[in-house]
């Protein structure tokens, strides 16, 4: 597979590590009142879909930037490569 | 050996000529020859034994497709199992042998099993063998196995190269054909970057083996000036000898290309180049395959495929045999005996499955329209065969055509099923391509030579365009056409004979027949239970008339039978080509402590850790086993000085204004007010709150840190941060970089640790307790100015201090320890004394953060802030990880000193069964003590932190061994801490 990655363009995918789940990023808010259960499906329940699926790939072998991948699990066709920054970034995740 | 059936004509150089050996035995070839075309030119016909029935065989094709001519290639080390002579270039001194036969090839003992035929049917291994069950391990399969398989290995390691390589280009072309050819052709002048591939060592496909022509050229003649002409070109990358053995994601293609296999000696060159080809387009032009006809006896030597004659007597002026027979179902065939009588060959006859006028008039040839052929005989070589009209023929070599087979295998590597073609019967690409591939010539089912190579002009010149290209302006090939007809003819029915379908794993037509009737009617189903199309041809020659039988049973139509799944590898990839250079050693490099050489030339034994080789202990004169190293190791150090690398440790730089802050998050205890100057233990747990990996870190400046990682989780706590720092807290001001190898770090431990160092640390740094504490560090120079960072932390109890060079001081500074610390007996230790003093201290290690352990498991809970959030701490909290009854990190001692207790062992109470359900916790780590004199341990009890003095049975199923023990403090040694603060 290559994954093309926003800063430096077509990479095998050899060089990355996969992590997962996209939905990775979305770690819960702590202090919420049903902080336990969100954490709990935040760690344990993920969705493992026959089609398009956001995963996270990290370039470890290149500039260590983690990326959001969108990626067909059927067809391995990959339609978006994001910085995982920039897609935490819009998410709202701060300090 | 004269070459008996060598003809004129052909494509070899008979100016070299070359000396084999096949079973011993020595011939003559050409330049230019396979080992197939040479045995044939010496008419050796007999070349190898069936898999199953040891029935002679002989060779069939005269290509990669070949089930038959399986040889072991070459000797000694070099031996080569199972390698096709068909595709074996000639090479001067070659060295073969046939395989599968007990005895010599033409007398071979196991062909008594023929004879046993009608009880060696498909599933008679299964059905057979099944009890009693002790045997099938013990007698069944070895003594199957010693039967069955072909080619034997020689048992040596590979003594070749082997070689990996990526390429680039804007346009692959697979198989250099007439459409590979042109379509190359079109794109190269084009401008777009080409590379063109071809498994075979002359470019030029089947131009080489028939008599078409190409722009008023003879096909060959053709093939080889455009190969010239294509070679000079600077965007052209020609590779013969390769084979594009699979169709990857985005684009990527598997290649495997011979770089020796056609020479003497691999001279030290690799032998094989694994390549991974990066394309933007490719073009499929892999050609076709003809497949056979069924019929009684229709295996013997001298019967081969009709495109295969024409491929010997055209293109390596190697006959057959001298009075040859053609049975066909389509015109092609017809080609075959027209070029055999313009070589001057003798035929025999024609015979041809449709009730039609004869094609043409072959001379002195008997042509018998609307027949087959029924039977043959002779048992070494083919003699004479009999047709459905009851005519007998003498004849050496029959010539069997039954129709073409699109190469469609790589279209169907991304799950792409082919397509039934009604005109051509055959399976053609089907609708699903891998993204980026088109598909032309023989390989699309385009089976006429104009339409193929104008075809594939046009395409290619449509995929550079796409690429942004502006498209050559030359004319597509023009070529001499024949429409070829044929008709749907896989069987002779009429014949009462065994009627091979698979040769490779001697399938017959009753087999799948019997398969059928047995119930295993999908394909995936019959290829298993009957081993058709396995092994090295996988089915290439069997697996249409396969289809085409099982369909004629469950009378429906070849498509709804179904085909198989094609997969890589296209042809057979040698393990050695896999592996590339990554064997033995070079596997897994090692990685190397800076005090490696001195560790080695001082009697280190080592002990992989991950990647790292460290030094375990260092062995003295006189010194009988490990134990007596460790424990004086232990010892001197506790009373001295000892010195240990501990470089390996993952070390983590990490700076910026939130650094602190992100500590915070990461740690599960607190890190915004540590002091500059000083080192703070730190627990990292995963999401799920079980621990994960520990670690000091050092506040260097109020925004820079450096946190040491266990030797096993550098990499992963690093990746780990990353994410942290990039996904979960991305406003954070905070960067980190890898220091790991950066660095060169030792620990020096014991009472005279100080005054060691004080003789190394440049003046005026004050190392005294009061001006370098416990638990402080600094950064600073040594021996005259060589950077340095120290931190006074202790692994191992004692007054303790670490020393960090630049990395390439790191050799340096072990010879200086080494010296300075002569007048105090220093010592050097290994990872097995850091073990015993780590397990005397009771401090965690891997053995006890294995993955299912927790913050409170470990005797850590007041680790865990309270005040702050950090990864893991929510899930941490949760009522079953804090039970009343959970187990606890504590100390174990043998009640009868004189045992020795075992890690692994588990704990139940004394009046307990030693049973799952009494299971109490483990024991985690053992080590005899030097300094208590008996062995001591850490493990994990219920409640165990309530349980001091309470004796338990700590049981080894596994060893067979039971030890009492009683639960003690984890602290074994200097439990106050007097010794490490002093």
């Amino acid at each position: 597979m290559i994954i093309n990655h926003p800063l430096l363009g077509p990479r095998d995918a050899a060089e990355f590590v996969y992590l997962g789940d996209a939905s990775l990023i979305d770690r819960p808010d702590p202090n919420a009142e049903d902080a336990a259960d969100r954490f709990f499906e935040y760690g344990y329940l993920r969705d493992n879909p026959a089609g398009m699926h956001e995963e996270l790939w990290y370039h470890e072998q290149g500039d260590r930037s983690w990326l959001v991948v969108t990626r067909d699990t059927l067809t391995h066709d990959i339609t978006a490569v994001r910085l995982a920054r920039d897609v935490a970034k819009e998410r709202g995740r701060s300090k | 050996m004269k070459q008996i059936r060598r003809i004129a004509g052909g494509f070899i150089d008979r100016k070299t000529p070359l000396s084999f050996e096949f079973n011993g035995r020595r011939f003559e070839g050409y330049q230019g020859d396979t080992l197939a075309s040479a045995l044939i030119a010496n008419g050796q016909t007999l070349v190898g034994r069936s898999f199953k029935y040891h029935r002679p065989r002989g060779i069939f094709s005269a290509g990669s497709e070949e089930p038959n001519a399986l040889v072991e290639l070459r000797k000694g080390a070099f031996q080569e199992p199972n390698t096709r002579a068909t595709t074996v270039e000639l090479f001067d001194q070659l060295s073969a042998k046939s395989q599968n036969h007990r005895g010599s090839l033409e007398f071979d003992l196991m062909a008594f099993t023929d004879y046993l035929s009608p009880f060696l049917s498909a599933g008679f291994y299964y059905k057979t063998f099944m009890w009693p069950k002790f045997a099938w391990e013990k007698l069944y399969e070895p003594a199957i196995r010693a039967a069955a398989g072909l080619g034997s290995l020689s048992l040596e390691d590979d003594p070749d190269i082997y070689d990996k390589g990526f390429l680039h280009c804007d346009l692959l072309v697979i198989g250099a054909g007439p459409s590979g050819l042109a379509a190359a052709r079109a794109a190269a002048f084009s401008g777009a970057q080409v590379i063109l591939a071809d498994e075979d060592f002359r470019g030029g496909g089947r131009l080489n083996s028939e008599t078409f022509e190409v722009d008023g050229k003879k096909g060959a003649d053709w093939a080889q000036a455009l190969w010239q002409e294509l070679a000079s070109l600077p965007n052209v990358r020609l590779m013969s000898r390769t084979t594009i053995y699979g169709a990857y994601d985005h684009g990527i293609y598997g290649a495997l290309e011979r770089r020796t296999d056609h020479l003497p000696h691999s001279g030290g060159k690799p032998r094989q180049i694994l390549w991974r080809i990066y394309s933007k387009r490719a073009v499929l032009a892999a050609g076709a395959t003809e497949r056979p006809i069924a019929f009684g006896n229709n295996d013997r030597p001298g019967i081969m495929l009709a495109g295969a004659v024409r491929s010997y007597v055209n293109r390596f002026a190697a006959t057959p045999g001298k009075r040859i027979s053609i049975f066909t179902n389509n015109d092609d065939g017809w080609r075959t005996a027209r070029d055999l009588s313009a070589q001057g060959v003798s035929v025999a006859a024609v015979i041809d499955s449709r009730d039609i006028a004869p094609l043409t008039d072959i001379p002195h040839a008997k042509i018998v329209m609307g027949a087959g052929v029924m039977d043959t005989s002779g048992r070494k070589a083919l003699k004479e065969i009999t047709l459905t009209t009851g005519q007998r023929i003498t004849t050496d070599c029959l010539a069997v055509s039954g129709g073409w087979n699109p190469n469609v295998h790589l279209t169907c590597h991304q799950r792409g099923r082919p397509s039934w073609a009604e005109d051509i019967n055959a399976f053609v690409p089907g609708k699903h391509l891998p993204p980026g591939m088109q598909v032309v010539g023989a390989a699309q089912g385009d089976l006429t030579l104009s339409q193929a190579m104008s075809g594939a002009h046009q395409k290619a010149k449509e995929m550079v365009k796409d690429l942004g290209f502006t498209a050559t302006r030359k004319a597509a090939p023009k070529a001499s056409d024949e429409a070829s007809m044929g008709a749907a003819f896989w069987h002779v029915g009429a014949s009462k004979a065994r009627a091979w379908i698979d040769l490779q794993n001697d399938v017959t037509v009753k087999d799948i027949r019997q398969s059928y009737q047995e119930g295993f009617r999908s394909v995936e189903h019959l290829k298993r239970y009957t081993t058709l199309g396995m092994a090295t041809d996988q089915g290439k020659t069997s697996n249409i008339p396969a289809l085409a039988i099982m369909a004629e049973c469950t009378g429906k139509t070849i498509p709804e039978t179904g085909t198989t799944i094609f997969r890589p590898p296209y042809t057979p990839v040698p393990m050695g080509a896999l592996a590339g250079r990554a064997r033995g050693k070079d596997f897994r490099p090692y990685r190397l402590t800076p005090s490696h050489r001195w560790a080695a030339e001082n009697g280190a034994t080592f002990v992989e850790t991950g990647n790292w080789l460290r030094a375990q202990w260092y062995a003295r004169p006189g010194e009988k086993g490990w134990r007596d190293s460790v424990d004086r190791e232990v010892e001197m150090t506790r009373a001295s000085v000892g010195i240990c690398d501990v470089t390996t440790l993952g070390k983590i730089d990490i700076q910026g204004k939130d650094a602190a802050l992100f500590l915070n998050q990461v740690y599960t205890n607190a890190f915004l007010k540590l002091p500059v100057g000083k080192v703070r233990y730190g627990l990292m747990l995963r999401e799920d709150g079980i621990a994960y990996d520990d670690g000091t870190t050092a506040r260097l400046g109020e925004n820079h840190f450096v946190m040491t990682t266990t030797t096993a989780n550098a990499v992963l706590v690093f990746r780990r941060l990353e994410f942290a720092r990039q996904c979960l807290w991305p406003e954070l001001d905070v960067h980190m970089i890898s220091s790991t190898d950066a660095w060169a770090q030792f620990a020096v431990a014991g009472p005279n640790s100080r005054a060691l160092l004080q003789k190394l640390v440049d003046k005026p740094f004050d190392l005294s307790n009061e001006g370098f504490g416990f638990m402080a560090c600094a950064e600073t120079t040594v021996c005259g100015g060589t950077p340095a960072r120290l931190f006074r932390i202790s692994f191992s109890g004692e007054l303790a201090f670490e020393i960090a060079v630049p990395a390439r001081f790191g050799t340096a500074m072990m010879d200086c320890l080494m010296q300075a610390g002569q007048e105090f007996d220093a010592v050097p230790y290994g990872t097995e004394a850091l073990g015993v003093m780590r397990i005397e201290k009771g401090h965690a290690a891997g053995n006890e953060l294995n993955g299912q352990t927790s913050a409170l498991n470990l005797g850590l809970g007041g680790f865990v802030s309270a005040k702050k959030d950090c990864i893991g701490k929510t899930l941490s909290q949760r009522p079953e990880m804090n039970r009343e009854d959970a187990i606890r990190l504590v100390g174990f001692k043998p009640v009868d000193q004189s045992q020795a207790l075992s890690a692994g062992a588990h704990f139940i109470a004394l009046s307990d069964a030693a049973t799952m359900a009494n299971d109490q916790g483990w024991m985690s780590s053992v080590a005899y003590s030097p300094v208590l004199g008996h062995s001591i341990g850490l493990g994990f009890i219920k409640a165990g932190h309530e349980r001091m003095g309470e004796v338990v049975r700590a049981v080894n199923p596994a060893q067979k061994k039971e030890v009492q023990v009683k639960i003690v403090s984890p602290h074994f040694y200097d439990p106050d801490g007097g010794r490490q603060r002093g």
